[in-house]
């Protein structure tokens, strides 16, 4: 991989890390400004996945490997979440 | 007979173990092994997220107010430090591909001095918890409290979760350390570049862990 690749993926990091300290000096509320700090870190991430893991160029069984950790992830999120968020909708006597 | 084998153009190549095909697949085998292995870490440091993130969720306003004690200036530094550590880990990465020593020294060198840098500027900010008494043992006062139970929570997470992250940059730094006296040793550069690689894939997830760390404990909205 050529270094100016490697140079172009740290400045857009380094472009990235002023984006979500700017980010965070909004008012746009908890839910918005949470989403887009992680939306921000998720893009950092895939920079960092990308290129200096070399997943971009790598074959499609590593693709493969490099997705599930986070594909799963996505998942242990998503189904705990879906159960804490919603058991304030129907409070049940006994439960937080 | 073996000699005439062991010298077939395409089967050949020096850093070639016997039980794999030909070279492009033993390199597959160990990227494969170590993407296995990091996937491991993710659900490992996934079930602190998620313990921190249910958590932020159930006391949101507790956590912004416990959180205006971390200094942001010293995160932002360390961030910035991390990835310019990165940056400089995917460079001896690439200087070991091309085989050249002096630029794995230096950019090894780089490596670690950054990581070390992050331990120390981590170090001064914990230092600064421990002095106003928000490390959660038994010395822990928060002054407001009304909120201290979930401010104990939220160092909790805090400490539990940029101290697995510090075991991690403390192993990172061996493994890095380990490369570099290799890289010196190796005085035709001769050797394998795959352990570099490989030791290259775990620092940079250490910083993608860091990445997602630092918005979620230094910067959480009002």
């Amino acid at each position: 991989m050529p270094v100016v690749l490697y140079v172009r993926a740290f400045l857009g990091l380094l472009l990235l890390l002023v984006a979500t300290l700017m980010a965070a000096r909004l008012p746009l509320g908890v839910g918005f400004n949470s989403l887009i700090a992680l939306a921000i870190a998720a893009a950092k991430a895939l920079i960092v996945v990308f290129y200096f893991m070399h997943v971009r160029f790598s074959s499609r069984l590593v693709q493969i490997w490099a997705a599930a950790g986070f594909v799963w992830l996505l998942i242990m999120f998503g189904i705990t979440l879906a159960d804490y968020i919603v058991r304030s909708w129907a409070p049940i006597a006994g439960w937080q | 007979m073996s000699a005439e084998i062991a010298h077939a153009p395409a089967l050949h190549h020096e850093h070639l173990s016997h039980q794999f095909e030909d070279i492009e697949q033993q390199r597959e085998s160990y990227v494969v092994g170590m993407w296995a292995f990091l996937v491991t870490e993710i659900m490992f440091f996934g079930a602190v997220f998620l313990a921190y993130t249910v958590y932020r969720v159930l006391h949101h306003a507790a956590f912004y107010e416990a959180h205006k004690q971390l200094d942001i200036g010293l995160g932002t530094i360390n961030t910035f430090v991390l990835l310019a550590s990165s940056f400089t880990m995917a460079l001896a990465v690439r200087c070991a591909q091309v085989r050249s020593r002096r630029g794995q020294v230096v950019f090894l060198g780089a490596t670690l001095s950054l990581a070390g840098g992050f331990l120390v500027i981590k170090a001064v900010e914990y230092s600064h918890k421990f002095a106003h008494h928000l490390f959660p043992g038994q010395a822990f006062h928060y002054p407001d409290a009304a909120i201290a139970d979930q401010a104990r929570l939220f160092y909790s997470l805090y400490f539990g979760a940029t101290g697995l992250h510090a075991i991690h940059v403390i192993a990172g730094m061996l493994v890095i350390g380990a490369m570099l006296v290799r890289a010196l040793f190796d005085r035709d550069a001769k050797q394998d570049y795959m352990p570099v690689e490989m030791t290259g894939l775990y620092w940079h997830f250490v910083d993608i862990v860091w990445i997602f760390l630092f918005p979620l404990l230094y910067l959480i909205p009002k």
